[in-house]
């Protein structure tokens, strides 16, 4: 359900994008770029330069923002960098695969690129079993992305355990926060 | 008289800001033992011109109080004050129903104090022993909780540990502060053991005492360090690629049980510390965590995931065979063993409150020992088995607390300001 959701929340944004470059291409390249200051976006940036340097080549710019475009989306999938857990399991949900696919994705097109999968537990239970609960989740983030064209070279685990809550407070919501992976990108 | 008794008082009433003031953490005895001894310490006779150092009397009436083994008197409802054995009038301490009197008197040496006690059996009308104890004014704690721990043996027929101390990490709520703190037993003289931005967890002692071991992320990861505590002299003992954690020295000292994870998949290893070799004890795709060795150090009792959720196992050191411990629950972790090795205590998850629980080795009989405290965690014995330290949550924040193993006793730690966490109770000191 929350798949289907993703996937048309892509194609809209897939064709919002193709709409606004239709109608002006330079301005969305501009909005992109500004917007968003990651590695991705900044090929679309020097794409709008060059439509705003040479306006004889427009159609042939147009085409490279479309595919700008279709990558900005992946970069909205990439912007989502924490994914969560139920209370001692370390199996992925559904609606956090999209996303870690982007990032498998960006890590095998960037040989170069370096994350830090970072392992958490909420405050629930012991601190030794939190500590390796935060790696296996690590760990299944990383089989995921590298089942997903990653290396294992690029990817990093280590485990905070419960020591790093991204929510303080001591409740379920709370710790539904805390029960994460981060992905953190040493070097794009 | 009168001037005396108010002296006495503002030398207690002094005593006691002072030491709120230096103590990051004060026992509250939130419930003692249905039989506790009714016992009264009465303040000890001072012939010092100024206030004395340490207010020796009232320290032990603490240590008693915070035992749950004794109901002790306030001073304020005594209808004497004697010092000196002749003074003691035996039917007035028992028309306020004590059993015991404790009196004692402090004077100065040349080279520091010497503080002489009494304890006198009010139904006997008897003494039942004196002592007499020397030290610097330096030591003057020390001398109370030494008196504190002779009391409390003769008494009880129980090792006293008021003379032990107490390892713990506090932290700010932001988790950004991790200092790990030594104290006495009694939470008094918090001094600084390690200070860091990154987390430090699983502190715990060696078996002489003298040093402590403990996980710092320092390096952005999960390594052991050990920490010389009279020199402050650090070693990194464990940093393999990974996560290294949940240290444990085995009884006599020469190993180090720990846990390491080599591709992600946490096993127990033990390290000859002698040596530097390594062995692997278990083998399992599922965690393996917290290690902790039996009295006889021939097998090591640990948390293992290996039936879904963590339950408690054994491991023979010589055949590497696993015997599960642990049935009832869904949740058991953290394993500690008392000294005698016929109890164990470990976190266990009861609907959806984690409390502390104890088990009989040998009929695996299970006890919940905490009610009133919630997310427990981070159990450990003291030396004499009679009382268990660990970290729970309340009000927003993280203190400790303690119970005792029958479930009869328990006190709170509450600190002034931010969390404490993770306590180790010490061995007995020599």
């Amino acid at each position: 359900m929350q798949k289907t959701a993703l996937y048309k929340a892509f194609g809209l944004a897939v064709s919002a994008a193709l709409i606004s470059a239709c109608s002006s291409t330079g301005d969305v390249n501009e909005g992109a770029g500004s917007t968003e200051p990651t590695a991705i976006e900044s090929q679309a940036a020097e794409a709008g330069q060059q439509a705003e340097t040479n306006a004889v080549e427009a159609g042939a710019v147009a085409g490279e923002s479309l595919e700008a475009q279709a990558t900005e989306a992946q970069a909205a999938l990439l912007e989502m960098t924490v994914f969560y857990f139920d209370f001692d399991q370390s199996s992925l949900k559904e609606d956090g695969k999209d996303a870690l696919k982007a990032h498998a994705a960006y890590l095998a097109a960037n040989a170069s690129a370096r994350v830090i999968l970072e392992g958490h537990a909420d405050e629930r239970g012991t601190v030794e079993y939190n500590l390796a609960l935060g790696e296996r989740r690590a760990m299944t983030v990383r089989r995921f992305l590298m089942a997903n064209g990653a290396k294992a070279g690029q990817l990093q685990v280590v485990s905070f355990g419960e020591e790093r809550p991204a929510a303080v407070a001591h409740d379920a919501a709370a710790w539904a926060k805390n029960r994460r992976v981060e992905v953190k990108y040493q070097s794009r | 008289m009168v001037t005396r008794f108010l002296q006495l008082l503002m030398c207690v009433w002094v005593g006691a800001v002072v030491s709120v003031a230096h103590a990051e953490l004060v026992i509250e005895v939130t419930q003692g033992k249905q039989s506790a001894i009714p016992i009264a310490v009465v303040p000890f006779e001072w012939q010092g011109e100024t206030a004395p150092p340490e207010d020796v009397s009232s320290i032990i009436a603490n240590d008693l109080a915070s035992s749950g083994y004794f109901s002790v008197m306030p001073a304020s409802n005594m209808i004497s004050r004697p010092t000196q054995l002749s003074q003691v009038v035996y039917p007035d301490w028992s028309r306020l129903q004590q059993d015991f009197v404790l009196i004692g008197r402090m004077s100065v040496l040349p080279t520091g104090y010497a503080v002489e006690f009494h304890v006198l059996d009010v139904h006997q009308q008897v003494e039942v022993f004196r002592h007499r104890v020397k030290g610097k004014a330096s030591q003057l704690r020390d001398v109370a909780h030494y008196i504190s721990d002779f009391v409390f043996k003769k008494l009880t027929g129980i090792d006293g540990v008021f003379s032990t101390r107490l390892i713990y990490v506090t932290t700010n709520r932001e988790r950004t502060r991790f200092n790990l703190n030594y104290a006495d037993a009694d939470g008094a003289r918090e001094q600084l053991i390690f200070r860091s931005d990154d987390p430090i967890i699983s502190p715990t002692w060696s078996p002489d005492g003298k040093k402590v071991a403990y996980v710092s992320f320092e390096n952005g990861r999960s390594e052991i360090f050990f920490q010389t505590l009279a020199t402050g002299q650090r070693e990194k003992i464990a940093a393999f690629p990974g996560s290294n954690s949940a240290p444990a020295f085995s009884p006599d000292g020469t190993k180090l049980a720990f846990v390491r994870s080599q591709l992600g998949n946490p096993d127990i290893w033990v390290l000859n510390l002698a040596t530097r070799q390594l062995e692997r004890i278990t083998r399992h795709y599922a965690i393996d965590t917290e290690p902790q060795w039996a009295a006889d150090g021939d097998s090591l009792i640990f948390t293992s995931s290996r039936a879904g959720g963590p339950q408690i196992y054994q491991v023979t050191l010589a055949d590497k065979q696993v015997k599960r411990l642990t049935f009832e629950g869904k949740y058991n972790a953290r394993p500690r063993l008392t000294a005698d090795g016929r109890k164990m205590v470990f976190v266990h998850q009861s609907g959806d409150r984690f409390h502390i629980a104890s088990q009989d080795i040998k009929s695996g009989r299970v006890h919940i020992l905490t009610s009133e405290t919630e997310l427990d965690e981070s159990p450990s014995v003291a030396p004499n088995g009679s009382m268990v330290i660990y970290a729970a949550s309340e009000a927003d924040r993280s203190i400790l607390a303690a119970v005792s193993v029958d479930g009869e006793v328990k006190f709170r730690l509450p600190s002034k300001y931010g969390d404490v966490r993770e306590p180790a109770w010490s061995p007995i000191l020599q």
